[in-house]
């Protein structure tokens, strides 16, 4: 499952997120979106890393990135 | 066992989906956020009147869902205290930048404090006028290049910056003060709770309440948003140190 | 309520204010209008309302701004420097369709200036005060009555058109004693529902925005097409003039507020001497009555222009009559002992009737 999802049209890849990462899983890569940004991106393996502590979330000026974490129901 | 998908994160209610046109990098979106995250946590979206003032957080109107009156440069103190005394159950902040609160509208921030006006004040510091272009702002730092300090601040003829927190600290009619960051999560996290209280405090008729975040102008910086975010806590918080300058919910 | 009653001008537009449901008053100290915030922070407290010396007429004015966006009838009132502060922010409500009750009791300038009766305003008033090309209307009482009369209609005015009102008077009107029969205010059924204010969204799917800022590709243009259209309508609607003895005038005498009192009298003593001498007496400045001046020249082609001041109003005349009348002007800027007389001014009716 995706525990990072990245609202393309609100990204800016001003990169405070990968700085605020504690497990460095995002990156700012070269895919731009409509405004011209390059955007954040997060590979599938790194997903399943991701502890969903929302670090990265907390630090985004805008509101891109939304976070889920897996739980487990008895 | 089944596994379900739980977010732990998503966009505060009372926040638009629309993207702003804040710079890459800029605070004032994660301040916008702390703020929507405070209206929806007391659920009050229905009787929050939003005061915009004049400066890159002018378009106020476009991100929030709520009731919103623009105000005239630094007028928003008085502007909301023309709202709350119409409407004395709503829910009123002013956003306003240090150019507006801190320069134009000191008359106003300091006389809505004092008069101890029901509302929240939140009042973003990046030690520049960011929509005009970056020029010297009432907090810029000494020795700092602005395009109207292109030699840097000399305090010998411009003064020293402002530090609103204290000064509005020592107002009778002032209920909180506090001044805050938003440069690492956990000072994000603590922004937020110091934001909440601020709305919690007037909601509670507890008096007029301020929060000064300290934050980062990428662009005017002339920095990369990481740059400029290092900044906050290697050459602002030395000037401008973060604390709670005045709570009267707590006793000495 | 018929008593008649021996009050000041300044505490008449007040009284009227209350009367018409002004619950609201922000405002700040100055020579000649000290009476109003006086009976206003006296009377207020007793009607429910809310009254508070503001720490500038800058931050008086943005609290008008506030309340009026709020919903609320709300008031201000200043003389001279005051008003000049509160341009800034009466642009401001012009532009977000703000309505409000600005009182004016001018005093001449310019810059301190002094604190006796001036018309020196006019221009200042009925050009808006402010930047970015807009209106007030403009609402001219020469009496105690008129005070009380006009501040009740001000707040119709405001909130039929969602636009700032300004009362226009001077140290003298707001200073000087006469009768006042007070009457009960009644609230026109038609006025418009104030479903726009900020009040906190409530129930409302959309948020409410007052705002002046306009930034989408054509949408600055287009409001001011609106706002033009909506001076335009109370040009039509809401023009209000005094006149009389215009037929088989042989001299037109013109002016407004206290100037017009002056004129009265010295216009009697000029009847009482066989001229014959109309008299028009515009009650709104802005929207100011053209027509009336371009129909009663047509008949009586010399017009006689008084005023406080050095000739401001007196454009507007030439203005209306379109160059079909010899358009004069007698007057004196204000200030102390600078009062024109009735003998004075008899004196100007006799010279411009002969020549």
């Amino acid at each position: 499952m995706k525990k990072i999802v990245i609202d393309e049209e609100f990204c800016k890849g001003c990169g405070l997120c990968a700085e605020a990462c504690p497990k460095k899983l995002l990156s700012v890569g070269k895919k731009l979106n409509k405004q011209g940004y390059p955007l954040v991106e997060i590979s599938d393996e790194d997903q399943d890393k991701c502890v969903s502590c929302a670090l990265c979330a907390r630090v985004c000026p805008d509101v891109a990135i939304r976070v889920y974490r897996q739980k487990k129901a008895q | 066992m089944a596994v379900s998908v739980q977010p732990v994160f998503e966009r505060p209610k009372v926040l638009k989906t629309t993207a702003t046109h804040y710079c890459a990098g800029c605070h004032h979106g994660i301040v916008h956020r702390l703020v929507a995250e405070a209206i929806d946590h007391f659920g009050v979206q229905d009787r929050t009147i939003g005061i915009g003032s004049v400066g890159c957080s002018v378009l106020l109107y476009e991100y929030f869902d709520i009731d919103v009156v623009e105000a005239p440069h630094g007028r928003a103190p008085a502007v909301g205290t023309g709202v709350k005394r119409v409407h004395p159950d709503s829910v009123v902040f002013t956003y306003q930048g240090d150019g507006d609160l801190a320069a134009i509208g000191t008359a106003e921030i300091i006389h809505a404090a004092n008069r101890g006006e029901l509302m929240t004040v939140i009042f973003l510091n990046n030690t520049t006028y960011g929509m005009t272009g970056g020029q010297m702002a009432p907090t810029t730092l000494p020795g700092q290049v602005t395009t109207t300090s292109p030699y840097g601040r000399d305090v010998k003829v411009e003064g020293y910056p402002i530090r609103m927190a204290e000064l509005i600290a020592m107002l009778g009619g002032t209920g909180f003060s506090a001044r805050v960051a938003v440069d690492t999560p956990q000072r994000v996290l603590e922004a937020g709770k110091t934001i909440r209280k601020a709305f919690g405090m007037q909601i509670e008729k507890q008096g007029f309440a301020f929060v000064e975040v300290l934050g980062a102008c990428p662009t005017n910086w002339g920095m990369s948003a990481l740059e400029a975010n290092a900044r906050v806590s290697g050459e602002m918080m030395g000037y401008f140190p973060l604390g709670v300058y005045k709570d009267i919910t707590v006793s000495a | 309520m018929n008593n008649r009653l021996f009050v000041k001008g300044n505490e008449a537009v007040a009284m009227g204010a209350i009367e018409a449901g002004c619950r609201y008053y922000f405002g700040y100290p100055i020579t000649p209008q000290n009476d109003i915030p006086e009976y206003m922070s006296r009377e207020m407290p007793k009607v429910g309302g809310f009254f508070l010396q503001a720490e500038s007429e800058v931050a008086a004015i943005n609290m008008v701004l506030g309340a009026g966006a709020a919903g609320g009838r709300v008031m201000t009132s200043s003389s001279g420097p005051g008003i000049s502060l509160k341009a800034e922010g009466m642009s401001f409500m012009a532009g977000s369709e703000v309505p409000a009750v600005i009182v004016n009791m001018q005093r001449p300038g310019p810059g301190l200036g002094g604190i006796d009766a001036s018309q020196a305003d006019y221009f200042q008033a009925v050009k808006g005060a402010g930047h970015g090309g807009y209106r007030l209307i403009v609402l001219a009482p020469w009496s105690v009555q008129e005070l009380y009369d006009l501040g009740m209609l001000a707040f119709d005015l405001a909130d039929r058109y969602r636009t700032p009102v300004m009362i226009l008077g001077d140290a003298m009107l707001g200073q000087m004693k006469e009768a006042l029969i007070p009457h009960s205010y009644h609230r026109p059924a038609d006025l418009p529902e104030k479903d726009w204010v900020v009040c906190g969204k409530g129930r409302r799917n959309h948020a409410n925005v007052v705002k002046s800022l306009m930034l989408k590709d054509g949408e600055l243009e287009a409001h001011n097409w609106h706002l033009h259209a909506k001076y335009d309508l109370i040009k039509q609607r809401e023009t209000r003039c005094a006149t009389d003895n215009l037929d088989g005038a042989e001299l037109l005498v013109t002016a407004f507020g206290c100037a017009a009192r002056i004129a009265r009298t010295a216009i009697d003593m000029a009847r009482g001497e066989g001229m014959k001498v109309g008299m028009i007496r515009p009650v709104t400045v802005f929207p100011f009555p053209s027509e009336v001046y371009l129909q009663a020249t047509a008949r009586t082609p010399k017009v006689l222009c008084i005023e406080l001041n050095n000739g401001q109003m007196v454009e507007d005349v030439r203005l209306s009559v379109d160059r079909q009348a010899d358009v004069r002007f007698y007057g004196r800027p204000g200030g102390t002992g600078s009062l024109p007389t009735p003998e004075e001014l008899l004196e100007q009716i006799r010279k411009h009737y002969k020549d």
